[in-house]
């Protein structure tokens, strides 16, 4: 049975159809990344499976229980096996608590009323590579990169099944997002940690995840293993996105293949293929709405996909 | 000629704190030329958002400037008064935060405050919305007069740093500064905004102070890198000498952890061993000690100076020290 699984998932705020159907599934222990454009609705897809963002349609099913639009008083119990590491780091931690009482607030809120919350507290910022007198401090005392280790340890206290990480390394140092994903790697082969990562680092995501999937305006187009998506992504979006990562090498001679246009609105979505109008590779055919199509477990959603 | 445009000499701060002082800053100095882009590389915590926040004087109420100054266009800003900040910040300087919420007011429409900081203009209330509406579609936005009309958590995580980045840009600075601006951001719309910058600075001349964990964009973006370690500048130069011939152990070991570097998968990514010092303890000797893989006796009794090894290249380390005076 998956771990998680994700239905047809749509979300609208007002007349803007944020999720337009988007699917996936993530096994026990498997590490799925999401990326795609800024705004294409990674952030919501998340959210929703938390249900800290509405969802009208489609389901989410954790270990076979349907939770779309589960009450809180059925989410509380869960969020111990499904943590949520949140995007802006500083912002999501409460300003008037110290870290102490940020990294043990799982416990209490789940009654854990038998914990030593100042040796778990001590014990989670080790894990973190923070030093332990920062359980004294505040936020604003931190560091970005600091915050969003803070964000790690509450997220790991309750050791989960499954963790929602939104750009859980931005941020840190190269040397500080090594050690969180070792430790995060370690978690999944000790404990069998599953994980949604959202990522634009598209090394990071070449070196965690087992499967990928690549979201624009609103759906996947395209879905496979980490492995085959870098050695051969089919949709074009995901090759123009793939080609555009900036090198660590001032004299690299990157052969980017560049978008066309803005992106577009949300309110008026493009007919036929929505990624046309900006898309390198479009034919005539394009002019049609191309459907989800999966061949040996690769998903794509194109008309005249790039060649294998 | 390069005209020099902001100069931080020998700057060191610290935060006082229930444990002693931190000396959170110690002995920074390196200047900006007009039109320039230096990027800030170093480990997470190491002083990056303090100097910038001492350059525009937003520091936190804790925070004691110790030592040195800071110069932009000839004149100390430590001792400037408020009022010349003020008109400063926005207009001369412009500031993009690393958290975008610290810029954005959550109870203000994104139009209601890219109207408020056009205040100095002359021009009517509807030529300053198509203003910022055009910024917004610069910087890739859609729809982005409907968009002026919303709120900042009705926007994604890259959208309100872009927004950030768009109202930082439209004073047409001096200087810009940007601490992190592009984390929430795809590769294609993060090499847009690097070509916006780019455009910017041959356009206008802005000099651009640009801090990045991605080495990537910094070895694209920037002319010019200091690295930073632990609240001190352990090596600067320009971007070819720093990514190609780096001479600080850090600076060297950073580059490899890149995983951009790693193109096979890594069960285990590289990490720099150890810990980074305790600031309101500082050990003696070289900051870097305890994990560089290089060190020698000297390195633990004497701190290494910020050496020049050649035009415009500075390293902290005694390796080049020996190498020098040998
Ligand atoms: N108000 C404060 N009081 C006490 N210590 C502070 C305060 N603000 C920051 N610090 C500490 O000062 C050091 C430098 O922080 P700073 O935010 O400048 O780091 P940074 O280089 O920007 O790191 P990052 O890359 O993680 O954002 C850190 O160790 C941090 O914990
Ligand atoms: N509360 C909300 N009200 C209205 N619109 C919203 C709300 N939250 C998100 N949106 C819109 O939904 C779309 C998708 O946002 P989301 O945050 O999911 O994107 P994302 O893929 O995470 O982007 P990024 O990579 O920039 O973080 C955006 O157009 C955003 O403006
Ligand atoms: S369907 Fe056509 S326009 Fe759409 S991504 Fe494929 S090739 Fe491009
Ligand atoms: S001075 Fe010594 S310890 Fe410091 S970086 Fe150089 S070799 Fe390493
Ligand atoms: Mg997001
Ligand atoms: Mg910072």
């Amino acid at each position: 049975m998956s771990l998680l699984n994700v239905v047809d998932l749509h979300t609208s705020y007002g007349p803007v159809n944020v999720l337009a159907g988007v699917s996936f599934t993530v096994q026990p222990g498997e590490t799925y990344a999401l990326v795609g454009e800024s705004g294409s609705g990674k952030t919501t897809v998340i959210r929703a499976i938390a249900g800290l963002a509405p969802a009208q349609d489609g389901s989410v099913t954790f270990e076979g229980q349907e939770i779309r639009g589960a009450p809180e008083k059925v989410m509380r119990p869960l969020r111990k096996d499904m943590a949520m590491m949140f995007q802006d780091p500083v912002g999501s931690l409460s300003p008037r608590l110290t870290i102490r009482s940020l990294i043990t607030e799982p416990y209490r809120i789940q009654g854990m009323k038998d914990k030593d919350l100042d040796a778990e507290a001590k014990r989670l910022l080790e894990m973190v590579n923070l030093p332990t007198h920062f359980a004294d401090r505040y936020p604003y005392q931190l560091s970005g990169g600091q915050a969003r280790r803070v964000g790690v340890a509450r997220a790991l206290a309750l050791e989960p099944k499954l963790i929602l990480a939104d750009e859980p390394t931005a941020g840190l140092d190269v040397s500080v997002q090594g050690e969180l994903l070792n430790l995060l790697n370690d978690l999944r082969e000790r404990l069998g940690l599953a994980m949604v990562i959202i990522t634009h680092n598209l090394s990071v995501v070449r070196h965690v995840a087992d499967r990928m999937g690549i979201m624009y305006l609103g759906r996947l187009v395209e879905e496979g293993t980490t492995e085959t998506i870098f050695n051969n992504p089919r949709h074009p979006y995901t090759r123009c996105l793939l080609s555009a990562n900036p090198e660590p090498d001032p004299d690299a001679r990157l052969e980017r293949i560049a978008l066309k246009g803005e992106p577009p609105s949300l309110l008026k979505r493009p007919s036929g293929c929505e990624f046309r109008e900006r898309c390198p590779f479009a034919k005539d055919i394009c002019t049609q709405t191309p459907e989800w199509e999966v061949d040996g477990g690769h998903g794509l959603r194109c008309l005249a996909p790039l060649p294998q | 000629m390069t005209e020099t445009l902001l100069e931080i000499d020998h700057l060191s701060v610290d935060y006082e704190t229930g444990r002693g002082d931190l000396n959170a800053l110690r002995d920074i100095t390196f200047n900006i030329n007009k039109g320039e882009i230096v990027g800030i590389v170093g480990e997470s915590g190491c002083g990056k958002s303090t100097l910038i926040s001492s350059i525009l004087r937003l520091t936190a109420p804790n925070t004691r400037f110790r030592e040195g100054e800071i110069r932009f266009k000839g004149q100390d800003l430590l001792q400037a008064p408020e009022r010349h900040m003020r008109d400063l910040r926005g207009a001369d300087i412009s500031i993009v935060f690393q958290d975008p919420m610290q810029t954005h007011n959550p109870v203000l429409t994104i139009g209601q405050q890219m109207l408020d900081i056009q205040h100095r203009s002359k021009q009517s209330k509807a030529d300053k919305l198509a203003h910022a509406a055009k910024m917004l579609g610069a910087v890739g936005i859609p729809d982005p007069e409907a968009r002026l009309k919303q709120y900042p958590h009705e926007f994604s995580g890259g959208m309100r740093q872009r927004i950030a980045i768009a109202m930082a840009l439209m004073s047409e600075p001096d200087l810009l500064i940007a601490d992190e601006p592009t984390t929430a951001l795809d590769a294609t719309l993060e090499v847009q905004i690097i070509e916006r910058l780019q455009e910017l600075q041959r356009e206008f001349h802005c000099a651009i102070l640009f801090i990045s964990h991605h080495l990537g964009v910094i070895a694209e973006l920037c002319d010019r890198v200091v690295v930073m370690y632990a609240g001190a500048v352990v090596e600067s130069g320009d971007v070819r000498e720093i990514f190609h011939n780096p001479k600080h152990p850090y600076t060297r070991r950073l580059i490899e952890c890149d995983p951009g570097h790693i193109k096979e998968r890594a069960r285990v990514l590289p990490t720099i061993p150890g810990e980074v010092p305790d600031l309101a303890n500082l050990p003696g000797g070289c900051i870097f000690r305890d994990r560089c893989d290089q060190a020698m006796a000297q390195c633990a009794s004497d701190v290494p100076p910020l050496d020049q090894l050649k035009e415009g290249h500075h390293a902290a380390c005694w390796l080049n020290h020996e190498e020098a005076t040998t």
